[in-house]
Order: C-alpha cells, then sequence, then structure tokens
C-alpha cells in the first residue's frame, strides 16, 4: 500500500518551503529515522525523517523546488506502479502531474503575499529611485551590516545571534563578516544581557540588543526602561544611552499567550525611548539603520509573521528615514485607518476590499510609535474626517486609545462620526486555531469598523 | 570584621591561572591567600594622609546631608555612607583616573567623593539646585559624572550589575586597558540579575570588580536573615569568578586587596568578586531608625572599628604631628560648609528644564 510523504511544516509559521535536496532516491529501501531530505523553511534547513518503512516508489517534488506548499504530497512509499521516471535523477523534472497542487506554479506563487495596489512613494525616498524586492528579513540583517561597516562601535548581542545564524534567520551571515567580537551569542538571560547592552551603551558602544521574541523581554524591562530610558534625564543630559533593542513582537502563530503578546503600548508609554514599529522592508531598512544612528534608547519592533514578505526597497547606498513620520501607504478621500507593524497589510487588505464597495480609505503607517506623529494623523482625519485604529494587540490602554485621545482632544471638530479601534479580542491569546483566529484582528473586522464610520 | 582566614587551605600558588584551572580551589581562592599573605598596603605618609583627608570630607559631607535633610532641603530618600568610608576611598585610591570607570547603587555620595568630584554639585544635586551634577532632575540617588567615568547612582537595587559588566564589556572592546567597579550591597547581592552578570562576565572574560559592600543589613534584614550563604565572596565560585573577603573598615587592607584584585584583572583574567566587610552607622536612609539592630552593636563598631579613627591612630603613632591631622579636619569643614551653603542657595532649576534631557535628539 502506498503511503504519500507530505511536505512538512517545520516551523510554526511556515506556510511553505524549498525542497534542498533528496537524501534518498526511487527504489531505495527506508526505515523510520532515516533521512529523507532537507527542506529549507524560512528559518533553517530542516532534515525531513522517514516515518515508515518501505521501498521509495515515486519521487513527487525535484529537489531544488521552491514554494512548496506544506501538504504537497513530495514522495511516495510503496505502492503497486513502477517508479515514477521523474525525480530519479533529480534537479531538471519537476513532475507535473501529481495529486497535490503543481510545483511549478507553486514555486511561481512564493513571492509571500506580493504587494498590492501601487503606493505612494515614501516623500523620503528620492523620485525615480530604483526599486528591488527584498524581505524584511534580509531588510533588517542588510541595515545591521550597513551600520556595523560604517561604524566599529556598532555590535549584536542577543540569543543564538552569531553561531546559529539567529532564531529567525535576522541575523544570518553577520558572525561570518563581522567575527565574534561584534557577533555575540548570549546564554538565555535577558535581564542580564539587557543590562550589559545598556552599560555598554553607556559606555560609549553602539549595541543592538536582540530578543529573541519580546515576550522574553519582559525579563529584562527594567533595563529597558529603568537604566536604558530614564538616564539621560537623571543626569542632566550627561549619560546618554544609543542602545536599540529589538526583536519580534506581537502575535506569531499557534505559539499560545505567552509569546503572543504586543509590547508597543507598553514601551510607547514610556518618556525617554524611541519606539519604533515597521511594517514593510523599506521601513524595517531605513528606520533600523536610524534606530543604531540614534542617540537614544530605541525600542525596534518587528513580526514574525513579518519576517518573510516581500517588498519593494529603495536601492540607495545609505537608505535611512526619519524616525517619528508616519507615512500615507495608501491615499484615500473617506476614511482614515491608522495602524502600525503587522495592521498595516491588513488595513490595506481592508481598503481594498472597500474600494470595491466604493469606500476610499486613506491607509496611515504610524512607523514610529513614540514621538508618535500626531500631525500626520491630524493632517489625515482633516482630509476624511472620519477614523478607525486598527492594531494586533489588546484594546485597552493601546496605541489605539491613544489615537482616539488625540482625536477627542485635538481633532474632535473634524470628526464627522466616532473614532472607532478593532484590536484584538480582550483575552490571553489561545492556541486553538479557530480560537486563535477568531482573536486576533483581520482586514474583515477592520472593514466592518470603517463601514460603521462611514455610516454604510 | 574580616573573615578569620585560619579555615581556608593554602595549598595554592600566587599566580591564578583561569585556563589551566583543574585545581578549582586553586584559582577561586588564589587572590585570598595572596591577600592574607599581606594584608595591609605599605601606605607613605602622604597617602595615609590622603586616605584620612578623603574619608574625612565623605564623613563631614554624609553628616551634613543628613543635617540638611532634617532641615527640609533635601527631599526624597537619601542614603548615608558613614561608616563605610574606607571602601570607598580604599579601592578607588587604586584605580587610574581616566581609564577605569565606577558605578554603584544609590549610596552613591561617598564613590563620588572618592572620585575626585567636586562636593558642591554633589550637595546641589541633593538639594534639588541647577547646579547640581544632574542638574537637579537625579538627585541622591541619580548622580553621574561621565567626565569621571563614574557611571551613576541607580536606584534599582543590583542593576548596576549588569550594567558595570557592561561597562567593562566597552573596556574590553574598545581595548582601553580600564577596568570597572562595579559596587552592590548585600541585600543587591541576592538579586538574581547579579548572577546573570557574573555568569557572562567570567565566560567573556570581562574586566571588572564585583565589590559586595557588606554592611550587615540589607534595609533592615540582616545578613543572616536574608542570605542563604552569607560569605558572599564564595558566591562567584559557580562561576568560577574568585573571592576576596576584605576588611572593609581598614582603608589600608582595603587598598591592598584592590591592588591585588586589579592586577588580576588587568592581567586578562577576568572579573573578580571582593566582598568588604563594613557597617553603616546611620539608618538604611534617613527615615530609617534602625531598630532592628542594638544601639550597643552600633557602638561597638563607631568605638572599635572606625576607619577614621583607625587612621588617625596610624598617622599619630607615625609620628605625624596632630596639628596636620586637625588641619586637614578644619579645611574638610570649610569644605563641606561652602558645598552645604552653595547647595542652599543656588537657585532651583528652570520651568524649561522640565522638558529637556528626555531624549538626545529631536524628531
Amino acid at each position: 500500500m502506498a503511503i504519500e510523504l507530505k511536505m512538512p511544516a517545520l516551523s510554526p509559521t511556515m506556510e511553505e518551503g524549498t525542497l534542498a535536496k533528496w537524501l534518498v532516491k526511487v527504489g531505495d529501501e527506508v526505515k523510520s529515522g532515516d533521512i529523507l531530505a532537507e527542506i529549507e523553511t524560512d528559518k533553517a534547513t530542516m532534515e525531513f525523517e522517514a516515518v515508515d518503512e518501505g521501498v521509495i516508489g515515486q519521487i513527487l517534488i525535484a529537489e531544488g523546488t521552491e514554494g512548496v506548499k506544506v501538504g504537497t504530497v513530495i514522495a511516495v512509499i510503496g505502492g503497486d506502479g513502477a517508479p515514477a521516471e521523474a525525480g530519479v535523477s533529480g534537479q531538471e523534472t519537476p513532475v507535473a502531474a501529481t495529486p497535490a497542487e503543481a510545483p511549478a506554479s507553486a514555486g511561481a506563487q512564493r513571492a509571500e503575499r506580493p504587494v498590492s495596489a501601487p503606493r505612494p512613494a515614501d516623500p523620503a525616498v528620492p523620485t525615480g529611485t530604483n526599486m528591488k524586492t527584498s524581505t524584511v528579513r534580509e531588510a533588517l540583517r542588510d541595515a545591521m551590516a550597513e551600520e556595523m561597516r560604517r561604524d566599529p562601535r556598532v555590535f549584536v548581542m542577543g540569543e543564538e545571534v552569531a553561531e546559529y545564524q539567529g532564531a529567525y534567520k535576522v541575523t544570518q551571515g553577520l558572525l561570518e563578516e563581522f567575527g565574534p567580537k561584534r557577533v555575540i551569542d548570549t546564554p538565555i538571560t535577558e535581564y542580564g544581557f539587557a543590562g550589559i547592552g545598556t552599560g555598554a551603551a553607556m559606555g560609549g558602544l553602539r549595541p543592538i540588543v536582540e530578543f529573541m521574541t519580546f515576550n522574553f523581554a519582559m525579563q529584562a524591562i527594567d533595563h529597558i526602561i529603568n537604566s536604558a530610558a530614564k538616564t539621560n534625564y537623571m543626569s542632566g543630559g550627561q549619560m546618554r544611552c544609543p542602545v536599540v533593542f529589538r526583536g519580534p513582537n506581537g502575535a506569531a502563530s499557534r505559539v499560545g499567550a505567552q509569546h503572543s503578546q504586543n509590547y508597543g503600548p507598553w514601551y510607547a508609554s514610556v518618556p525617554g525611548l524611541v519606539v519604533i514599529a515597521p511594517y514593510d522592508a523599506a521601513d524595517a531598512k531605513g528606520l533600523l539603520k536610524a534606530a543604531i544612528r540614534s542617540e537614544d534608547p530605541v525600542v525596534f519592533l518587528e513580526n514574525e509573521l513579518v519576517y518573510g514578505r516581500s517588498f519593494e526597497l529603495p536601492e540607495l547606498d545609505d537608505h535611512v528615514l526619519p524616525i517619528g513620520k508616519a507615512r500615507i501607504m495608501r491615499e484615500g478621500s473617506d476614511v482614515t485607518i491608522v495602524s502600525y507593524s503587522i495592521g498595516v497589510g491588513l488595513a490595506l487588505e481592508a481598503a481594498e476590499s472597500l474600494a470595491a464597495e466604493g469606500i476610499d480609505a486613506e491607509v496611515l503607517d504610524l512607523r514610529t510609535l513614540r514621538p508618535l506623529d500626531r500631525e500626520a494623523v491630524l493632517t489625515s482625519l482633516a482630509k476624511t474626517n472620519r477614523l478607525v485604529v486598527a492594531e494586533e494587540g489588546w484594546p485597552q490602554c493601546s496605541i489605539s486609545s491613544e489615537i482616539m485621545a488625540l482625536c477627542m482632544e485635538d481633532g474632535f471638530d473634524l470628526l464627522d462620526a466616532p473614532v472607532l479601534r478593532v484590536c484584538d479580542e480582550d483575552v490571553p491569546l489561545p492556541y486553538a486555531a479557530n480560537l486563535e483566529k477568531a482573536a486576533i484582528i483581520d482586514a474583515g473586522r477592520i472593514a466592518a469598523a470603517v463601514r460603521k464610520v462611514c455610516y454604510r | 570584621m574580616a573573615k578569620p582566614a585560619s579555615s581556608r587551605p593554602k595549598s595554592a600558588a600566587a599566580t591564578p591561572a583561569k585556563a589551566g584551572a583543574s585545581d578549582e580551589n586553586f584559582a577561586l581562592r588564589s587572590l585570598q591567600d595572596a591577600h592574607e599573605a599581606d594584608k595591609r598596603y605599605a601606605a607613605s605618609d602622604d597617602d595615609l594622609l590622603h586616605f584620612y583627608e578623603q574619608m574625612v570630607l565623605i564623613r563631614r559631607f554624609e553628616e551634613r546631608a543628613g543635617q540638611l535633610y532634617g532641615l527640609g532641603l533635601i527631599g526624597g530618600f537619601c542614603h548615608l555612607y558613614i561608616g563605610q568610608e574606607a571602601v570607598a576611598v580604599g579601592l578607588q585610591s587604586a584605580l587610574a583616573p581616566g581609564k577605569d570607570s565606577v558605578i554603584t547603587g544609590y549610596r552613591d555620595h561617598g564613590h563620588m567623593l572618592a572620585y575626585g568630584i567636586d562636593p558642591k554639585v554633589i550637595m546641589a544635586e541633593l538639594t534639588g539646585r541647577a547646579a547640581g551634577i544632574s542638574r537637579g532632575k537625579g538627585g541622591s540617588m541619580h548622580m553621574f559624572s561621565t567626565e569621571h567615568k563614574f557611571y551613576g547612582g541607580h536606584g534599582i537595587v543590583g542593576a548596576q550589575v549588569p550594567l558595570g559588566a557592561g561597562l567593562a564589556f566597552a573596556h574590553k572592546y574598545n581595548e582601553d586597558g580600564g577596568v570597572c567597579l562595579a559596587y552592590f550591597g548585600d541585600g543587591a547581592a541576592n538579586q538574581g540579575q547579579v548572577y546573570e552578570a557574573f555568569n557572562m562576565a567570567s565566560l567573556w572574560n570581562l574586566p571588572i570588580i564585583f565589590v559586595v559592600e557588606n554592611n550587615g543589613y540589607a534595609m533592615g534584614t540582616a545578613v543572616k536573615r536574608g542570605s542563604a550563604e552569607t560569605h558572599f565572596y564564595r558566591r562567584g565560585t559557580a562561576f568560577r569568578i574568585p573571592g576576596m573577603s576584605v576588611n572593609g573598615m581598614d582603608v589600608l587592607e582595603v587598598r591592598q586587596a584592590a591592588n591585588i584584585a586589579l592586577e588580576y584583572v588587568r592581567g586578562g583574567n577576568g572579573p573578580v568578586l571582593m566582598e568588604l566587610q563594613t557597617y553603616r552607622y546611620r539608618g538604611h536612609s534617613m527615615s530609617d531608625p534602625a531598630k532592628y539592630r542594638s544601639r550597643e552593636e552600633v557602638q561597638e563598631m563607631r568605638d572599635n572599628h572606625d576607619p577614621i579613627e583607625r587612621a588617625k591612630a596610624e598617622l599619630l603613632a607615625r609620628g605625624i604631628a596632630e596639628d596636620r591631622i586637625k588641619e586637614i579636619d578644619k579645611r574638610i569643614r570649610a569644605v563641606v560648609a561652602e558645598a552645604a551653603d552653595f547647595a542652599e542657595n543656588s537657585p532651583e532649576p528652570e520651568m524649561p528644564e522640565l522638558y529637556t534631557d528626555v531624549l538626545v535628539e529631536s524628531y
């Protein structure tokens, strides 16, 4: 009886991967525990083991195939028919006829969620700049590498940043280029290494402290706030602390409540910190470079689900963006959707669907949560007179509440409707797929709120 | 107060070698053994006079600070260093100014004075004036002088330990030959982050001396009530950090121990953990009545172990004229009086100062 071998999910966020290499060929006898193939996820190259015994009957996805969706049948053990010809010799002949999706088309779909509508250009990027495609992950890595080349005081420290190449591969290749003096693996000791990073900044260096996720930075929050944020003020401006704390923030995928919190509102409430939460690759790169150059302590909030997404990135020798400036991601005249980080993608998706209904939504990406670009929010509100905030995070004491307060305090006369917010449900994030989905914001909910403020 | 050395085996040689430390006892006890072998610094008369003067400055300064607190001129928390003077003076006299760095907790006035920072701007910070070293925005617990490589002045118990390891990291990264001296109390010694810092400092061979100022009480909790291991110098053992137990009531013992520790750290051997047995005569802060210990206990320390009296007696025994000592006392009284006047009469910060220094840059 034939046993289908399917493309495995090898990380919480993996939806597809590259079948890097077959270690068996048709006709080979395999038993449980044998390594069948190497599969490259966006985070690592993993070995794929046999669970069942038998003879490899067919190899359906040739090695080297990119974008193979999780669940695609990649090979068959046993079965009656003669071994399929394709796959035996490898590379050039991916089999077309498979029970699952055709690998070729899967490969074509690889670019994770391509940018949909044309975007208004970032005014900070010179017109006519050539663009290339980059994932957010690569953009972040390049930002660090460029700044490390530029300034010998810059170094990266954190768990698995060096030899492992980054838990999420954001620091990939940095150890090779900059060596162990400047790319430093720490023990699992967030409080301690956040303190050491902060102290090193006080001592004149430019540390980039990576947290594997910001959930773990709760152990270190004392140094981020009490040591890094407050010292310049408490010292009367004598003691600067130019450190960058960075890492993924917010919900990932099915990792439960302790690994899924958005800390944006927490840090954004603290005077003395700069808090940045970019969405796309261009902002990730330009703002991380600005963060590293800043004389102030910066909390730089990334998002695991966005790491692998590809965006247009300006091809500039030195792409540095201004901190504290929001950006219009989609121009519109009927309503403003304010968001940041992963919420921006959802807001854009909502705007596209609303456009089909005749609602022209403007999408404003805050990019920096502190200092907040209040002027950009009010300017957009003055144009549209209606506003919705979309935030992947809890509602109470959130960035949404802050934007709503801003609209009440300084934009009341501009409003044609109450400001609404779309946030995650007010519960610890559940694990079950259906409950998790129900707890997290989506484009549908954003669109519904927009219709409401438009009285549609 | 120093721990008896007799129970300690003396098998170790003098040169520590972390790399080939197959004999664990050796590496971790070698500095203590070196200290036991030659306990007191051979100070010249001038050295001792200088130490005496610095200790008297701290004592008189702190007494005046206590007085100003009572008058309502100093607010908030104010932790006095009276009784512990020999620690800061003995240790910091061994440092190389402009090269080595110092960081401490909130009981920080003495460490600043020992580093030669102007008493006027320290006192003006205590009174919250614009001329204060932090422009009146830090207060007693939050004072810094990057010019002197004095990095605070930190109000969160234990935070200065990893921060100090970070300063040491910077010394090593910059290859500037500097060593960081990171002070903390017997109370802070129970903070988890201290051991996180020990681990990384040892793992990365950072040039740092961890200094536990064991004054016997973590606020109101006696050491034995809060610490399973009361010999703090042993607490580096798990991280392969050699420890030293030092009599912190004798400035010359402190100085001698500092030299040994510094030589080890400057030799690229990684961190040292020093425990200084000391005592604070006053309460934990100005608002602490110190009911958790007997009057007799305090009096015994004052009468028989006072670091200033000890130095004075030694100066006299060396044949230094009493007039010279009195001259120092008089000069210091004048310096402290001037600092107090300055602190009392300087203007408070201007209102716009409220909004400055939150961030360095404008965005």
